[in-house]
């Protein structure tokens, strides 16, 4: 294929296609994976500051012993929905809104391979959330997260608190399900000639595999959650034992998602580490190959330690020690991950900034939270500390240290790219030294208060048992946290309007998304780059562009393509062009489907039939128009290219790779 | 939970302490190279820095990976995998001469069984130091999880199932247990005690217990308190041995006298706690499924003096 250089197109000659419909319209019916991804973030970032706020009440309740804050109805219920909107609404999504905005970037590409597929997996998680927030008004659900049977079935909790909850999983499962197939083909079959699976960046790696493991891991929970309504709603008996059910099976459907869920969100915080830390360090991660098998080995070790989660259920003890072998050994590809951090910081030469920060911050807690890890996969230690503080502290180090950490680092990372403004570096490092040290402050003393026997998920304790001094702390360092991260939303809406505006490459680093403008245009890069090397903003320099052939494979590699809002399609392995995709329009259809969806699970809740039926309805008749109308949506373009093909427009004249970026150093691949 | 009074707790504790030496090590060991790592980088100049890719001093990229991130792991999980086969091996075996003891997760209390003697009692469960104890632990509602943190790990009780708990008490003394696994409401006040006896103890314990069947009211209020007590609804969910108060609802309160607390823990067994719970248990552990019982307050006093007689 023919190569260009610098090639450019102005807004002008493409906009017209890509631009959304401006307010409202435009809101409900793009199909842009940018402004997806963003909602996503910003939607689960209200979620975060939600649940936050919840966990702070819950410490204002256990600061003191006896304590009158909440009663315990309303502490169950806190309690459930922090944590069912951490994992939930929080967790899972947010890393697929950064899935959303920077896979398409990261590997050189238009859109996502189905953007109205990814517009509707939007829609559903929103609806799923507003499904289980309507809650609040009658009655939140209060049978944990986790919602064992049979405490969560109709005899024990007659109410609908426990339908918001178990049917909004199911809801909110359909969106991870549809987002990770969205992802899979997406990174399969739209890579930018060159960039074969060895070139990948360990960001786009960890979202493979993250989408693996959503689409076989969320149908276990789909079907815990979904059998345990068929008990509740129509009297089914799946998990009632006086009829013959198992509530064991229960909790093996639960934790056979539950536990990858913990690696789903665990995978790609490492792999935005894996981003952050060579660019700072100035120098390739160590070990790529290491560093890629270790997210897929994690992938498949992580669908055999469920039970470490059932071992005071009383099972057989040689099947609890298989588990418990399988859960030790999972530490190693870990500790590999680990040790590549530790020698590309090493090796290269390492700039503290805030993301970097975040990143070395997440490094000394995943250390304590995966030793803690080791030991709970310990199985007689289990015994003693399951369900005490001890896990809870454990799982806090996992889940918000290595989660929430990287998160927290990747919005300082990638900001610049999504907004063109900087966040402002003093205010992101003052954010993460409060984060940082009140995070320690409300987690470390819970491993103790654990070993004091203090029992998870108890609303309140008796004064004479020694834990009230430990709990106050607790409480406060939570108060500590809580600012920490406000100073990081602060920051944010501050330097939306004031922030310190920024080129294509404000770090010298070395994936794609850095070699197209900050925001990026709609239809993200003029012309498909060419990718020769695993770093290509610092091997290639300057990066070589496609230029369109005459073939119909080759022919939406150029600016063409942009024209005629169409994206390359590429083999899966070596990214020979096979062809393009064209990138339907703007359409409502996505949004009509999920409230269709949203209408019927209404219907399942109030148990109107009327209601479940038109829901039906209007998401078959959405599904049947999507089907229909793809043709009348992708109208042949009637826009002319006015300029000639690769000459650059002044105002966006695009000087491709950081030419100034001398330092930048690189290995070069193959 | 590591001030352990019995063999098994002993044990478990004796694991902590050897992994929390190995955990010590690793994360001083390992924070010190990240610590390393980030100063001696920072100290670079930008030139060495573009050096880097393949020409630098000092250990190889995949050295770091082969001895931090494989072989010093797998040595240490060695150690731990046998540590873990080896103590599980010995816990929770069947020993000789078991004290089988019956014990049932309620909303929310504890139901205690000695099949042996046929005595049933509430929250309060007393062992013999030195016997080997098999706790058999079901549950007729939801799940919950009996964690004496002292003496053992946590083990279920679970609907459907029976699962056993084996330990022995070193040492006499009373060690408080908790509910470990979220069951609901009042799951916060769901504690109950063990009482680890001398032999001898124990055995005047439970012969007293069996006696107590044959209990009459010793004096005229406590006389008036049982026939309250079976007239009105107390009988309906509660049980006095060798009286007509015979429902199964509620806790047995054959030796109710005896126990140190009422509701689990929530408050002491007190003449005054004890009204106040008969008028308005809400008041004391709200959402609990005990109904408030209005009853004259002569009434209510007499009821208060029987039970509070019973021991």
């Amino acid at each position: 294929m023919a190569i260009a250089e610098a090639p450019s197109v102005s807004e002008s000659e493409v906009g017209e296609l890509w631009e959304d419909a401006p307010g409202l319209p435009g809101f409900f019916s793009t199909v842009d994976h940018k402004r997806i991804g963003m909602r996503y973030i910003y939607t689960c970032f209200f979620f975060f500051f939600v649940a936050g706020l919840m966990a702070l009440v819950m410490r204002a309740q256990l600061a003191t012993p006896n304590a009158k804050v909440l009663g315990p109805q309303l502490y169950n219920e806190l309690f459930t929905m922090h944590g069912v909107t951490m994992i939930f609404l929080f967790n899972t999504p947010v890393l697929a809104g950064f899935g959303n905005y920077l896979i398409p970037l990261q590997i050189g590409t238009r859109d996502m391979a189905f953007p109205r597929l990814n517009a509707f997996s939007y829609w559903v998680f929103l609806l799923g959330g507003i499904f289980m927030y309507s809650s609040f008004l009658f009655g939140m659900p209060d049978g944990g997260w986790f919602g064992y049977v049979p405490l969560v079935s109709k005899t024990f909790s007659p109410g609908l608190n426990i339908d918001f909850w178990g049917l909004g999983i199911v809801f909110t499962g359909l969106s991870t399900t549809v987002g990770s197939i969205n992802f899979i083909v997406t990174i399969f079959k739209l890579r930018a000639p060159g960039m074969s699976l060895n070139r990948m960046p360990i960001f786009v790696w960890s979202m493979l595999v993250f989408s693996f493991m959503a689409i076989f891991a969320v149908p276990a929970v789909t079907l815990a959650t979904g059998l345990n309504e068929l008990d509740r709603l129509f009297g089914t008996a799946f998990f009632v034992p006086a009829l013959g059910g198992s509530v064991l099976l229960y909790q093996h459907l639960f934790w056979f998602w539950g536990h990858p869920e913990v690696y789903i969100l665990f995978v790609p915080a490492t792999g935005m580490i894996s981003q952050i830390v060579p660019t700072f360090s100035g120098r390739p991660l160590s070990g790529y190959l290491w560093v890629a098998g270790s997210l897929v080995t994690v992938g498949f070790i992580s669908f055999g330690v469920w039970v470490h989660h059932m071992f005071a259920t009383g099972m057989p003890p040689v099947a609890m020690a298989f588990f418990s072998g399988v859960s030790l050994i999972i530490t190693l590809p870990s500790g590999v991950q680990f040790f590549a951090w530790i020698a590309t910081m090493w090796k290269g030469r390492v700039r503290l900034t805030t993301p970097m920060l975040f990143a070395i911050g997440f490094l000394l807690i995943f250390l304590l939270g995966g030793i803690t890890g080791v030991m709970v996969a310990v199985l007689p230690f289990d015994w003693q500390v399951t369900d005490s503080y001890f896990v809870v502290a454990h799982f806090h180090y996992v889940l918000n240290g290595a989660v929430v950490f990287p998160i927290f680092g990747a919005i300082y990372y990638w900001m610049p790219k999504m907004t063109g403004r900087m966040l402002s570096e003093k205010l992101g490092k003052l954010s993460f030294w409060v984060m940082f040290v009140g995070f320690n402050i409300t987690f470390f003393p819970m491993h103790i208060l654990g070993f004091l026997g203090m029992p998870r998920r108890i609303y309140t304790y008796d004064n004479g048992l020694g834990w009230g001094g430990l709990n106050a702390m607790v409480s406060i360092g939570s108060a500590i946290f809580g600012l920490g991260t406000a100073i990081t939303l602060f920051n944010w809406v501050w330097s939306r309007r004031r922030g310190e505006i920024v080129g294509d490459d404000p770090w010298d680093a070395d994936s794609l998304e850095w070699s197209t403008t900050s925001p990026p245009p709609h239809y993200n890069f003029a012309a498909i780059p060419l990718v020769a090397s695993r770093h290509p903003l610092w091997d290639q320099r300057p990066l070589p562009f496609a230029e369109s052939g005459d073939e119909p494979d080759t022919s939406g590699l150029g600016i063409e393509g942009a024209i005629e809002r169409e994206t390359p399609v590429t083999s899966g392995i070596d990214t020979r062009p096979e062809g393009n995709l064209e990138i339907p329009h703007e359409t409502y259809l996505p949004f009509v489907l999920a409230l269709g969806i949203a209408v019927l699970f209404v219907g399942l809740l109030v148990q109107a039939i009327v209601v479940g039926v038109a829901g039906v309805a209007l998401a078959v008749m959405a599904t049947l128009w999507w089907a229909w109308r793809t043709e009348e949506d992708l109208p042949p373009p009637e826009i002319e290219p006015h300029a000639p093909v690769g000459k650059a427009h002044p105002d966006t004249a695009h000087t491709a790779v950081t030419a100034d970026a001398a330092a930048a150093p690189g290995e070069v691949t193959e | 939970m590591l001030n352990g009074r019995a063999g098994e707790a002993n044990r478990v504790a004796g694991v902590w302490w050897l992994m929390f030496a190995m955990a010590t090590v690793v994360y001083v060991v390992v924070a010190a190279f990240i610590v390393i790592a980030v100063v001696r980088g920072r100290k670079k100049k930008r030139s060495e820095g573009a050096a880097s890719a393949g020409g630098d001093s000092g250990p190889k990229d995949d050295t770091f990976i082969w001895f931090g991130g494989i072989i010093a792991p797998v040595l240490i999980l060695g150690v731990l995998a046998v540590v873990t086969v080896n103590t599980t091996e010995v816990l929770r075996k069947p020993q000789q001469n078991e004290l089988l003891i019956q014990v049932t997760g309620k909303r929310w209390w504890w139901d205690i069984r000695y099949p042996a003697d046929k005595v049933t009692t509430a929250d309060e469960i007393h062992i013999p130091v030195g016997r080997p104890i098999d706790i058999e632990l079901t549950s007729d509602n939801v799940i919950h999880s009996f964690w004496v943190p002292q003496l053992a790990g946590k083990v279920d009780t679970i609907p459907g199932q029976v699962n056993h708990l084996r330990l022995k008490a070193i040492d006499p003394g009373t060690y408080r247990g908790e509910c470990a696994e979220y069951c609901g409401i009042e799951h916060a006040h769901m504690s109950f005690t063990v009482i680890a006896d001398t032999p001898v103890d124990f055995d005047r314990w439970m012969t007293r217990r069996r006696g107590i069947a044959g209990l009459a009211p010793t004096s005229d209020e406590m006389a008036q308190g049982q026939l309250v007590f079976t007239r009105e609804a107390c009988a309906g969910c509660h049980t006095v041995k060798g009286t007509q108060a015979t429902g199964t609802v509620g806790p047995d309160l054959s030796d109710f006298g005896s126990r140190r607390s009422i509701a689990s823990l929530t408050v002491a067994n007190t003449s005054a706690n004890l009204s106040r719970w008969i008028a308005d248990p809400e008041s004391i552990k709200p959402g609990n499924l005990m109904p408030p019982t209005a009853l004259s307050d002569a009434d209510r006093a007499a009821v208060v003096a029987y039970l509070e007689g019973l021991k």
